[in-house]
Protein backbone atom coordinates (compact mmCIF):
# COMPACT_ATOMS: atom_id res chain seq x y z
CA UNK A 1 0.00 0.00 0.00
CA UNK A 2 2.53 2.67 0.88
CA UNK A 3 4.50 1.87 -2.20
CA UNK A 4 1.71 1.89 -4.25
CA UNK A 5 1.16 5.56 -3.04
CA UNK A 6 4.68 6.53 -3.36
CA UNK A 7 4.66 5.15 -6.60
CA UNK A 8 2.17 8.32 -7.56
CA UNK A 9 4.58 10.39 -6.44
CA UNK A 10 7.21 9.31 -9.24
CA UNK A 11 3.96 9.29 -11.72
CA UNK A 12 3.88 13.19 -11.07
CA UNK A 13 6.94 13.68 -11.80
CA UNK A 14 6.87 12.24 -15.03
CA UNK A 15 5.71 15.10 -17.46
CA UNK A 16 7.81 17.83 -16.04
CA UNK A 17 10.56 14.92 -17.01
CA UNK A 18 9.49 14.64 -20.36
CA UNK A 19 9.49 18.17 -20.66
CA UNK A 20 13.11 18.78 -19.53
CA UNK A 21 14.48 15.89 -21.31
CA UNK A 22 12.99 17.10 -24.51
CA UNK A 23 13.48 21.08 -24.57
CA UNK A 24 16.54 21.10 -21.83
CA UNK A 25 18.92 17.56 -22.82
CA UNK A 26 18.18 17.30 -26.51
CA UNK A 27 19.53 20.53 -27.26
CA UNK A 28 22.36 19.95 -24.95
CA UNK A 29 23.17 16.38 -27.01
CA UNK A 30 22.55 19.03 -30.11
CA UNK A 31 25.75 20.78 -29.13
CA UNK A 32 27.98 17.94 -31.11
CA UNK A 33 27.29 20.14 -34.10
CA UNK A 34 29.85 22.35 -32.94
CA UNK A 35 32.03 20.02 -34.05
CA UNK A 36 30.46 19.12 -37.25
CA UNK A 37 29.79 21.03 -40.22
CA UNK A 38 25.95 20.78 -39.97
CA UNK A 39 23.65 20.45 -42.78
CA UNK A 40 20.26 20.65 -42.21
CA UNK A 41 19.65 18.05 -45.23
CA UNK A 42 21.60 15.93 -43.62
CA UNK A 43 21.24 15.87 -39.94
CA UNK A 44 23.29 15.59 -36.66
CA UNK A 45 24.20 12.11 -37.68
CA UNK A 46 25.62 12.68 -40.92
CA UNK A 47 27.02 16.38 -41.11
CA UNK A 48 30.72 15.79 -41.54
CA UNK A 49 32.92 16.25 -38.65
CA UNK A 50 35.41 19.08 -38.27
CA UNK A 51 37.00 18.83 -35.14
CA UNK A 52 37.65 22.17 -33.17
CA UNK A 53 38.11 24.06 -36.42
CA UNK A 54 35.01 26.00 -35.20
CA UNK A 55 36.75 27.08 -32.37
CA UNK A 56 39.30 27.88 -34.25
CA UNK A 57 37.72 30.39 -36.35
CA UNK A 58 36.18 31.98 -33.19
CA UNK A 59 39.31 32.53 -31.26
CA UNK A 60 41.17 33.96 -34.40
CA UNK A 61 37.73 36.13 -36.01
CA UNK A 62 38.57 39.61 -34.34
CA UNK A 63 35.17 40.28 -34.07
CA UNK A 64 34.61 37.34 -32.56
CA UNK A 65 37.27 37.95 -29.61
CA UNK A 66 35.86 41.77 -29.45
CA UNK A 67 32.91 40.01 -28.63
CA UNK A 68 33.78 38.10 -25.98
CA UNK A 69 35.82 41.16 -24.13
CA UNK A 70 32.73 42.79 -24.55
CA UNK A 71 30.28 40.42 -22.82
CA UNK A 72 32.96 39.90 -20.18
CA UNK A 73 33.64 43.84 -19.46
CA UNK A 74 29.42 44.66 -19.73
CA UNK A 75 28.83 41.41 -17.28
CA UNK A 76 31.38 42.71 -14.65
CA UNK A 77 30.19 45.99 -14.80
CA UNK A 78 26.71 44.74 -14.29
CA UNK A 79 27.84 42.63 -11.49
CA UNK A 80 29.64 45.37 -9.09
CA UNK A 81 27.16 47.99 -9.85
CA UNK A 82 24.31 45.54 -9.61
CA UNK A 83 25.38 44.16 -6.13
CA UNK A 84 26.66 48.05 -4.44
CA UNK A 85 23.57 50.33 -5.18
CA UNK A 86 21.17 48.08 -3.46
CA UNK A 87 22.85 46.88 -0.24
CA UNK A 88 23.51 50.89 -0.56
CA UNK A 89 19.66 51.18 -0.74
CA UNK A 90 18.67 48.69 1.88
CA UNK A 91 20.67 50.45 4.12
CA UNK A 92 19.15 53.82 3.32
CA UNK A 93 15.76 52.24 3.48
CA UNK A 94 16.42 50.67 6.24
CA UNK A 95 16.84 53.54 8.51
CA UNK A 96 13.31 55.05 7.45
CA UNK A 97 10.94 54.53 10.58
CA UNK A 98 7.58 55.82 8.41
CA UNK A 99 6.15 52.27 7.68
CA UNK A 100 3.89 54.11 4.78
CA UNK A 101 6.65 56.07 3.35
CA UNK A 102 9.35 52.97 3.37
CA UNK A 103 6.66 51.10 1.82
CA UNK A 104 5.73 53.58 -1.37
CA UNK A 105 9.14 53.50 -1.92
CA UNK A 106 9.39 50.04 -2.28
CA UNK A 107 6.47 49.42 -4.53
CA UNK A 108 8.14 52.27 -6.80
CA UNK A 109 11.14 50.70 -7.26
CA UNK A 110 10.15 47.40 -7.74
CA UNK A 111 8.19 48.07 -10.64
CA UNK A 112 10.17 48.49 -13.46
CA UNK A 113 11.36 45.03 -12.92
CA UNK A 114 8.28 43.31 -14.42
CA UNK A 115 8.66 45.55 -17.51
CA UNK A 116 10.00 43.78 -20.20
CA UNK A 117 13.29 45.20 -22.17
CA UNK A 118 11.07 45.39 -25.25
CA UNK A 119 9.17 48.03 -23.58
CA UNK A 120 12.24 49.59 -21.65
CA UNK A 121 14.45 49.51 -24.62
CA UNK A 122 11.70 51.62 -26.65
CA UNK A 123 11.27 54.03 -23.88
CA UNK A 124 15.34 54.79 -23.21
CA UNK A 125 15.36 54.54 -27.07
CA UNK A 126 12.91 57.54 -27.57
CA UNK A 127 14.16 59.73 -24.60
CA UNK A 128 17.94 59.41 -25.58
CA UNK A 129 17.36 60.27 -29.54
CA UNK A 130 18.05 63.46 -30.99
CA UNK A 131 14.29 64.70 -30.86
CA UNK A 132 13.82 62.70 -27.28
CA UNK A 133 13.72 64.45 -23.38
CA UNK A 134 17.46 64.49 -22.91
CA UNK A 135 18.58 66.30 -25.82
CA UNK A 136 16.08 68.71 -26.40
CA UNK A 137 15.76 69.36 -23.08
CA UNK A 138 17.88 68.19 -20.72
CA UNK A 139 20.90 69.06 -22.46
CA UNK A 140 20.28 72.53 -23.49
CA UNK A 141 18.96 72.98 -19.74
CA UNK A 142 22.31 72.06 -18.68
CA UNK A 143 24.38 74.20 -21.30
CA UNK A 144 25.77 71.05 -22.98
CA UNK A 145 25.26 69.97 -26.69
CA UNK A 146 22.79 67.54 -27.72
CA UNK A 147 24.73 64.46 -28.36
CA UNK A 148 23.93 60.57 -29.66
CA UNK A 149 24.40 58.85 -26.63
CA UNK A 150 23.17 55.47 -28.46
CA UNK A 151 25.85 55.55 -31.20
CA UNK A 152 28.83 55.97 -28.68
CA UNK A 153 30.22 52.57 -27.87
CA UNK A 154 31.63 53.86 -24.45
CA UNK A 155 28.17 55.41 -23.63
CA UNK A 156 26.38 52.69 -24.95
CA UNK A 157 28.49 50.18 -22.22
CA UNK A 158 27.19 53.27 -19.43
CA UNK A 159 23.84 53.58 -20.61
CA UNK A 160 23.37 49.61 -20.66
CA UNK A 161 25.01 49.08 -16.83
CA UNK A 162 22.77 52.22 -15.68
CA UNK A 163 19.74 50.94 -17.03
CA UNK A 164 20.22 47.62 -16.08
CA UNK A 165 20.69 48.78 -12.46
CA UNK A 166 17.55 51.16 -12.65
CA UNK A 167 15.61 48.27 -13.54
CA UNK A 168 16.58 45.88 -11.16
CA UNK A 169 18.38 47.21 -8.32
CA UNK A 170 14.90 47.57 -6.50
CA UNK A 171 14.16 44.34 -6.90
CA UNK A 172 17.32 42.81 -5.37
CA UNK A 173 17.01 45.52 -2.38
CA UNK A 174 13.97 43.27 -1.20
CA UNK A 175 17.06 40.35 -0.24
CA UNK A 176 19.09 42.76 1.45
CA UNK A 177 16.03 44.29 3.48
CA UNK A 178 14.98 40.94 4.39
CA UNK A 179 18.15 40.30 5.90
CA UNK A 180 18.68 43.38 7.69
CA UNK A 181 14.64 43.13 8.99
CA UNK A 182 16.26 39.67 10.97
CA UNK A 183 18.78 41.50 12.94
CA UNK A 184 18.42 41.01 16.55
CA UNK A 185 17.42 44.51 18.11
CA UNK A 186 19.40 43.46 20.93
CA UNK A 187 22.53 44.44 19.49
CA UNK A 188 21.32 47.88 18.60
CA UNK A 189 20.49 47.74 22.28
CA UNK A 190 23.89 47.01 23.28
CA UNK A 191 25.47 48.96 21.23
CA UNK A 192 23.72 52.22 22.15
CA UNK A 193 24.56 51.11 26.04
CA UNK A 194 28.50 51.31 25.30
CA UNK A 195 27.76 54.64 23.38
CA UNK A 196 28.01 53.65 19.82
CA UNK A 197 25.99 56.50 17.60
CA UNK A 198 24.13 55.33 13.97
CA UNK A 199 27.00 54.96 11.91
CA UNK A 200 29.07 53.43 14.29
CA UNK A 201 25.84 51.25 14.83
CA UNK A 202 25.54 50.48 11.15
CA UNK A 203 29.61 49.33 11.19
CA UNK A 204 29.96 47.09 13.75
CA UNK A 205 26.00 45.71 13.88
CA UNK A 206 24.58 46.30 10.58
CA UNK A 207 26.96 45.71 8.20
CA UNK A 208 28.44 42.12 9.64
CA UNK A 209 25.01 41.14 9.80
CA UNK A 210 24.07 41.36 6.02
CA UNK A 211 27.74 40.43 5.11
CA UNK A 212 27.06 36.49 4.62
CA UNK A 213 24.05 37.78 2.33
CA UNK A 214 26.01 40.20 0.45
CA UNK A 215 28.59 37.26 0.07
CA UNK A 216 26.39 34.60 -1.15
CA UNK A 217 24.43 36.90 -3.80
CA UNK A 218 28.60 38.32 -5.09
CA UNK A 219 29.62 34.75 -5.17
CA UNK A 220 26.27 33.56 -7.20
CA UNK A 221 26.68 36.63 -9.52
CA UNK A 222 30.15 35.31 -11.12
CA UNK A 223 28.08 32.63 -12.34
CA UNK A 224 26.68 35.02 -14.74
CA UNK A 225 29.86 36.65 -16.21
CA UNK A 226 29.04 35.94 -19.68
CA UNK A 227 25.81 36.87 -19.23
CA UNK A 228 25.68 40.26 -20.17
CA UNK A 229 21.66 40.58 -20.74
CA UNK A 230 20.74 39.56 -24.66
CA UNK A 231 17.15 41.15 -23.64
CA UNK A 232 18.30 44.62 -22.74
CA UNK A 233 21.33 45.13 -25.15
CA UNK A 234 19.24 43.11 -28.70
CA UNK A 235 16.88 46.12 -27.86
CA UNK A 236 18.84 48.72 -27.22
CA UNK A 237 21.98 48.38 -29.88
CA UNK A 238 22.72 49.28 -33.42
CA UNK A 239 24.97 48.75 -35.99
CA UNK A 240 26.94 51.85 -34.92
CA UNK A 241 27.89 50.42 -31.71
CA UNK A 242 28.55 46.28 -32.48
CA UNK A 243 32.44 47.15 -31.79
CA UNK A 244 31.71 47.69 -28.23
CA UNK A 245 28.12 46.63 -27.62
CA UNK A 246 28.10 43.40 -29.79
CA UNK A 247 28.23 40.70 -26.89
CA UNK A 248 28.05 36.33 -27.06
CA UNK A 249 24.33 36.35 -27.06
CA UNK A 250 23.50 38.81 -29.93
CA UNK A 251 26.86 37.63 -31.76
CA UNK A 252 25.34 33.98 -32.05
CA UNK A 253 21.66 35.15 -32.69
CA UNK A 254 22.92 37.14 -35.70
CA UNK A 255 26.11 34.58 -37.03
CA UNK A 256 23.85 31.54 -36.38
CA UNK A 257 20.09 32.40 -37.57
CA UNK A 258 20.56 35.14 -39.52
CA UNK A 259 23.51 33.96 -41.98
CA UNK A 260 23.18 30.66 -40.90
CA UNK A 261 26.38 29.77 -39.51
CA UNK A 262 25.08 26.94 -37.35
CA UNK A 263 28.81 25.62 -36.42
CA UNK A 264 30.33 28.69 -35.61
CA UNK A 265 27.35 30.22 -33.60
CA UNK A 266 27.23 27.02 -31.86
CA UNK A 267 31.07 26.65 -30.90
CA UNK A 268 30.59 30.45 -29.84
CA UNK A 269 27.48 29.42 -27.77
CA UNK A 270 28.86 26.25 -26.08
CA UNK A 271 32.37 28.28 -25.12
CA UNK A 272 29.66 30.30 -23.23
CA UNK A 273 27.68 27.50 -21.70
CA UNK A 274 30.88 25.83 -20.40
CA UNK A 275 32.99 28.87 -18.70
CA UNK A 276 29.08 29.73 -17.46
CA UNK A 277 29.03 26.50 -15.84
CA UNK A 278 32.55 26.30 -14.37
CA UNK A 279 31.88 29.54 -12.96
CA UNK A 280 28.51 28.98 -11.54
CA UNK A 281 30.12 25.65 -10.08
CA UNK A 282 32.12 27.48 -8.64
CA UNK A 283 30.24 30.41 -7.45
CA UNK A 284 27.98 27.25 -5.57
CA UNK A 285 30.87 25.69 -4.12
CA UNK A 286 31.88 29.00 -2.51
CA UNK A 287 28.53 30.04 -1.42
CA UNK A 288 28.19 26.57 0.06
CA UNK A 289 32.11 27.10 1.93
CA UNK A 290 31.91 30.49 2.79
CA UNK A 291 28.02 31.27 3.76
CA UNK A 292 26.78 27.98 3.89
CA UNK A 293 24.55 28.22 1.14
CA UNK A 294 22.01 25.64 -0.15
CA UNK A 295 19.95 25.43 -3.08
CA UNK A 296 17.52 22.93 -1.93
CA UNK B 1 18.88 57.81 21.53
CA UNK B 2 20.59 58.57 18.09
CA UNK B 3 17.90 59.63 17.00
CA UNK B 4 17.32 62.61 18.36
CA UNK B 5 20.64 63.83 17.89
CA UNK B 6 20.99 67.11 15.45
CA UNK B 7 23.54 64.91 13.19
CA UNK B 8 20.94 61.91 12.92
CA UNK B 9 17.91 64.57 12.13
CA UNK B 10 19.68 65.76 9.25
CA UNK B 11 20.82 62.81 8.01
CA UNK B 12 17.07 61.16 8.10
CA UNK B 13 15.66 64.76 5.89
CA UNK B 14 18.63 64.36 3.47
CA UNK B 15 17.68 60.07 3.41
CA UNK B 16 14.27 60.94 3.04
CA UNK B 17 14.47 63.76 0.03
CA UNK B 18 16.79 61.51 -1.63
CA UNK B 19 15.08 58.26 -1.17
CA UNK B 20 11.84 59.73 -2.58
CA UNK B 21 13.97 61.11 -5.86
CA UNK B 22 15.12 57.35 -6.70
CA UNK B 23 11.67 56.29 -6.12
CA UNK B 24 10.23 58.96 -8.59
CA UNK B 25 12.82 58.55 -10.69
CA UNK B 26 12.05 54.55 -10.97
CA UNK B 27 8.80 55.45 -12.54
CA UNK B 28 9.51 59.32 -14.77
CA UNK B 29 9.98 57.39 -17.65
CA UNK B 30 6.82 55.34 -17.92
CA UNK B 31 5.03 58.72 -16.80
CA UNK B 32 7.21 60.89 -19.82
CA UNK B 33 5.74 57.74 -22.31
CA UNK B 34 2.17 57.93 -20.87
CA UNK B 35 2.48 61.99 -21.38
CA UNK B 36 3.51 61.82 -24.99
CA UNK B 37 0.67 59.27 -25.94
CA UNK B 38 -1.86 61.68 -24.71
CA UNK B 39 -0.37 64.45 -26.40
CA UNK B 40 -0.59 65.88 -29.94
CA UNK B 41 2.03 65.14 -32.33
CA UNK B 42 2.56 68.89 -32.72
CA UNK B 43 3.31 69.33 -29.12
CA UNK B 44 5.66 66.43 -28.95
CA UNK B 45 7.17 67.66 -32.26
CA UNK B 46 7.57 71.02 -30.74
CA UNK B 47 9.03 69.69 -27.38
CA UNK B 48 6.71 70.20 -25.04
CA UNK B 49 5.43 67.54 -23.85
CA UNK B 50 7.81 66.44 -20.44
CA UNK B 51 5.24 64.47 -17.76
CA UNK B 52 2.16 65.85 -18.09
CA UNK B 53 -0.01 65.64 -22.11
CA UNK B 54 -0.02 68.53 -23.80
CA UNK B 55 -2.88 69.59 -25.93
CA UNK B 56 -4.59 66.53 -24.89
CA UNK B 57 -5.54 63.65 -27.17
CA UNK B 58 -6.49 60.18 -27.58
CA UNK B 59 -5.86 59.99 -31.18
CA UNK B 60 -3.02 58.04 -30.94
CA UNK B 61 -4.78 55.00 -28.62
CA UNK B 62 -7.84 55.34 -31.08
CA UNK B 63 -5.19 54.86 -34.39
CA UNK B 64 -3.45 51.54 -32.05
CA UNK B 65 -6.93 50.08 -31.45
CA UNK B 66 -7.86 50.70 -35.26
CA UNK B 67 -4.79 48.74 -36.34
CA UNK B 68 -5.61 45.35 -37.09
CA UNK B 69 -2.40 43.58 -36.23
CA UNK B 70 -1.89 45.52 -33.43
CA UNK B 71 -4.67 43.61 -32.17
CA UNK B 72 -4.50 40.18 -33.42
CA UNK B 73 -0.93 40.55 -31.93
CA UNK B 74 -3.48 41.20 -28.33
CA UNK B 75 -5.09 38.05 -29.24
CA UNK B 76 -2.07 35.97 -29.73
CA UNK B 77 -0.81 37.21 -26.29
CA UNK B 78 -3.90 36.06 -24.85
CA UNK B 79 -3.62 32.65 -26.58
CA UNK B 80 -0.25 32.75 -25.19
CA UNK B 81 -0.82 33.17 -21.66
CA UNK B 82 -3.81 30.99 -21.37
CA UNK B 83 -2.20 27.75 -22.45
CA UNK B 84 0.89 28.77 -21.01
CA UNK B 85 0.11 29.72 -17.52
CA UNK B 86 -2.58 27.17 -17.27
CA UNK B 87 0.14 24.04 -18.59
CA UNK B 88 2.99 25.91 -16.42
CA UNK B 89 1.41 25.72 -13.28
CA UNK B 90 0.22 22.44 -13.70
CA UNK B 91 3.29 21.01 -14.37
CA UNK B 92 5.45 23.04 -11.49
CA UNK B 93 2.99 21.96 -8.99
CA UNK B 94 3.07 18.69 -10.49
CA UNK B 95 6.98 18.61 -10.23
CA UNK B 96 7.35 20.37 -6.41
CA UNK B 97 5.03 18.08 -4.64
CA UNK B 98 7.24 14.94 -4.76
CA UNK B 99 10.34 16.64 -4.66
CA UNK B 100 8.64 18.51 -1.83
CA UNK B 101 8.99 15.16 0.19
CA UNK B 102 12.50 14.03 -0.20
CA UNK B 103 12.27 11.39 2.45
CA UNK B 104 9.47 9.77 1.16
CA UNK B 105 11.39 9.84 -2.85
CA UNK B 106 14.10 7.39 -3.43
CA UNK B 107 16.26 9.43 -5.13
CA UNK B 108 14.97 12.12 -4.47
CA UNK B 109 18.35 13.99 -4.99
CA UNK B 110 19.70 12.85 -8.42
CA UNK B 111 16.13 13.72 -9.89
CA UNK B 112 16.25 17.27 -8.12
CA UNK B 113 19.24 17.90 -9.76
CA UNK B 114 18.29 16.55 -12.79
CA UNK B 115 16.30 19.90 -12.99
CA UNK B 116 18.23 21.95 -11.49
CA UNK B 117 20.75 21.18 -13.93
CA UNK B 118 19.11 22.87 -16.92
CA UNK B 119 19.26 26.20 -14.88
CA UNK B 120 23.41 25.71 -14.82
CA UNK B 121 24.10 24.23 -18.44
CA UNK B 122 22.24 24.69 -21.78
CA UNK B 123 22.40 23.97 -25.26
CA UNK B 124 22.29 27.42 -26.31
CA UNK B 125 19.75 28.87 -28.98
CA UNK B 126 21.02 27.26 -32.10
CA UNK B 127 20.74 23.85 -30.84
CA UNK B 128 17.24 24.73 -29.11
CA UNK B 129 16.01 26.36 -32.46
CA UNK B 130 17.32 22.87 -34.51
CA UNK B 131 15.14 20.45 -31.55
CA UNK B 132 12.33 22.91 -32.49
CA UNK B 133 12.83 22.60 -35.77
CA UNK B 134 13.07 19.31 -35.68
CA UNK B 135 9.85 18.41 -33.66
CA UNK B 136 8.01 20.13 -36.57
CA UNK B 137 7.16 23.23 -33.62
CA UNK B 138 7.91 26.03 -36.19
CA UNK B 139 4.82 28.59 -36.73
CA UNK B 140 2.74 26.23 -33.55
CA UNK B 141 1.58 27.99 -30.96
CA UNK B 142 3.78 24.75 -28.68
CA UNK B 143 6.96 26.60 -29.84
CA UNK B 144 6.59 29.25 -27.56
CA UNK B 145 4.72 27.31 -24.96
CA UNK B 146 5.86 24.04 -23.92
CA UNK B 147 10.24 24.26 -24.10
CA UNK B 148 9.79 26.29 -20.71
CA UNK B 149 6.66 25.23 -19.38
CA UNK B 150 8.53 24.05 -16.41
CA UNK B 151 10.14 27.08 -14.72
CA UNK B 152 13.05 25.64 -12.47
CA UNK B 153 12.48 29.00 -10.17
CA UNK B 154 9.31 28.50 -10.08
CA UNK B 155 9.20 25.50 -8.90
CA UNK B 156 11.85 25.67 -6.19
CA UNK B 157 9.94 28.37 -4.98
CA UNK B 158 6.32 26.16 -5.14
CA UNK B 159 8.82 23.11 -3.65
CA UNK B 160 9.48 25.56 -0.44
CA UNK B 161 5.96 26.37 -0.24
CA UNK B 162 5.17 22.97 -0.08
CA UNK B 163 7.67 22.26 2.48
CA UNK B 164 6.39 24.69 4.59
CA UNK B 165 2.86 22.80 5.02
CA UNK B 166 2.46 21.10 8.29
CA UNK B 167 3.44 17.24 7.99
CA UNK B 168 0.54 16.54 10.45
CA UNK B 169 -1.81 17.74 7.71
CA UNK B 170 -0.60 15.14 4.82
CA UNK B 171 -0.48 12.30 7.32
CA UNK B 172 -3.60 12.51 7.70
CA UNK B 173 -4.77 12.46 4.54
CA UNK B 174 -2.80 9.34 3.82
CA UNK B 175 -4.14 7.26 6.97
CA UNK B 176 -7.38 8.70 5.52
CA UNK B 177 -6.89 6.23 2.88
CA UNK B 178 -5.93 9.06 -0.27
CA UNK B 179 -3.40 8.50 -2.16
CA UNK B 180 -0.57 11.55 -2.93
CA UNK B 181 -2.90 12.91 -5.76
CA UNK B 182 -5.97 13.38 -3.74
CA UNK B 183 -3.62 14.79 -1.17
CA UNK B 184 -2.10 17.32 -3.30
CA UNK B 185 -4.78 18.25 -4.95
CA UNK B 186 -7.68 18.77 -2.22
CA UNK B 187 -5.11 19.16 0.79
CA UNK B 188 -2.05 20.90 -0.28
CA UNK B 189 -3.44 22.65 -3.51
CA UNK B 190 -6.03 24.39 -1.43
CA UNK B 191 -4.04 25.51 1.56
CA UNK B 192 -1.04 26.61 -0.90
CA UNK B 193 -3.61 28.77 -2.58
CA UNK B 194 -1.64 32.59 -2.07
CA UNK B 195 1.49 30.99 -3.51
CA UNK B 196 0.07 29.34 -6.63
CA UNK B 197 -1.78 32.42 -7.04
CA UNK B 198 1.62 34.32 -7.23
CA UNK B 199 3.51 31.47 -9.31
CA UNK B 200 0.20 32.69 -11.53
CA UNK B 201 1.24 36.05 -11.76
CA UNK B 202 4.88 35.59 -12.31
CA UNK B 203 4.53 32.89 -15.43
CA UNK B 204 1.61 35.49 -16.56
CA UNK B 205 4.19 37.98 -16.89
CA UNK B 206 6.85 36.08 -18.32
CA UNK B 207 4.40 35.25 -21.05
CA UNK B 208 3.14 38.85 -21.53
CA UNK B 209 7.17 39.98 -21.71
CA UNK B 210 8.78 37.07 -23.93
CA UNK B 211 9.09 38.04 -27.64
CA UNK B 212 12.31 36.46 -28.57
CA UNK B 213 11.24 32.95 -29.07
CA UNK B 214 7.96 34.30 -31.26
CA UNK B 215 10.12 36.26 -33.45
CA UNK B 216 12.23 33.30 -33.76
CA UNK B 217 9.73 30.50 -33.92
CA UNK B 218 6.95 31.76 -35.14
CA UNK B 219 5.18 33.74 -38.09
CA UNK B 220 4.26 37.59 -38.06
CA UNK B 221 0.45 36.99 -37.98
CA UNK B 222 0.76 34.61 -35.09
CA UNK B 223 3.27 37.10 -32.67
CA UNK B 224 2.16 38.29 -29.49
CA UNK B 225 2.18 41.95 -28.73
CA UNK B 226 5.59 41.99 -27.33
CA UNK B 227 7.18 40.84 -30.17
CA UNK B 228 5.36 42.86 -32.37
CA UNK B 229 6.30 46.46 -30.49
CA UNK B 230 9.84 44.82 -30.29
CA UNK B 231 9.83 45.11 -34.12
CA UNK B 232 7.88 48.56 -34.13
CA UNK B 233 10.32 49.68 -31.36
CA UNK B 234 13.87 48.23 -32.95
CA UNK B 235 12.60 49.94 -36.79
CA UNK B 236 15.09 52.39 -37.74
CA UNK B 237 14.62 55.72 -35.81
CA UNK B 238 13.31 58.22 -37.92
CA UNK B 239 14.85 60.97 -35.87
CA UNK B 240 18.37 60.06 -36.09
CA UNK B 241 18.91 60.92 -40.12
CA UNK B 242 16.78 64.13 -40.74
CA UNK B 243 14.62 63.71 -43.61
CA UNK B 244 12.39 65.86 -45.38
CA UNK B 245 9.52 64.02 -43.68
CA UNK B 246 10.56 64.17 -40.40
CA UNK B 247 7.79 66.64 -38.74
CA UNK B 248 5.13 63.76 -40.58
CA UNK B 249 7.40 61.15 -38.90
CA UNK B 250 7.55 62.61 -35.18
CA UNK B 251 3.77 62.29 -35.03
CA UNK B 252 5.02 58.11 -34.86
CA UNK B 253 6.42 58.99 -31.42
CA UNK B 254 3.02 59.82 -29.93
CA UNK B 255 1.77 56.43 -31.60
CA UNK B 256 4.89 54.46 -30.50
CA UNK B 257 4.49 55.69 -27.52
CA UNK B 258 0.72 54.79 -27.26
CA UNK B 259 1.80 51.38 -28.13
CA UNK B 260 4.24 50.81 -25.73
CA UNK B 261 2.08 51.95 -22.89
CA UNK B 262 -0.51 49.56 -23.88
CA UNK B 263 1.86 47.06 -23.67
CA UNK B 264 2.73 48.40 -20.28
CA UNK B 265 -0.91 48.73 -18.62
CA UNK B 266 -1.05 44.80 -18.42
CA UNK B 267 1.49 44.66 -15.78
CA UNK B 268 0.72 47.99 -14.11
CA UNK B 269 -2.94 46.08 -14.01
CA UNK B 270 -1.65 43.15 -11.59
CA UNK B 271 0.92 44.83 -10.16
CA UNK B 272 -0.96 45.37 -7.05
CA UNK B 273 -1.64 42.06 -6.58
CA UNK B 274 1.77 40.59 -7.34
CA UNK B 275 3.33 43.51 -4.76
CA UNK B 276 0.72 41.95 -2.11
CA UNK B 277 2.59 38.01 -2.46
CA UNK B 278 6.19 38.44 -4.30
CA UNK B 279 8.13 40.06 -1.74
CA UNK B 280 7.63 36.75 0.63
CA UNK B 281 7.80 34.47 -2.26
CA UNK B 282 10.94 36.30 -3.22
CA UNK B 283 12.81 36.16 0.23
CA UNK B 284 11.17 32.95 0.88
CA UNK B 285 13.37 31.68 -2.38
CA UNK B 286 16.11 33.66 -2.01
CA UNK B 287 16.96 33.55 1.85
CA UNK B 288 16.11 30.00 3.69
CA UNK B 289 17.19 29.37 6.98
Amino acid sequence: MRIKTNLALYGMLVPGIILTIVFHYLPMAGLVIAFQDYKPWLGFSRSPWVGLDHFRTAFTRPDALQVIWNTFIIACMKIIVNLAVPVLFALLLNEIRKVAFKRTVQTLVYLPHFLSWVILGGIITDMLSSQGVINKLLMPLLGLQPYLFLADGDWFRAIVVVTENWKEFGFSTIIFLAALSNVDPSLYEAAEVDGANRWQQTLTVTLPAIVPIIVVIGTLAMGSILNAGFDQIFNLYNPLVYEKGDIIDTFVYRVGLLSSQFGLATAVGLFKSGVGFVMIALAYFLAKRLANYRIF
Amino acid sequence: MYYKSTGYRIFNVANIVFLSIISIACILPLIHVLAISFSSGLAVDANKVTFWPVEFTIDSYKRTFADSDFVGSFINSLLRIVLGVSIGIIVTVLTAYPLSKMEKLKGGKPLAWFFVFTMLFSGGLIPTYIVIQKLHLMNTIWAIVLPNALGIYNMILMLNFFRGIPKELEEASLIDGAGHYATLFRIYVPVSMPSIATIVLFITITHWNAWFDALIYLKKEQWPMSTLLQTLVKAPDPSQHMTAEEAMMLTERTLKAAKLFVGTAPILLVYPFLQRYFVKGMVLGAVKG
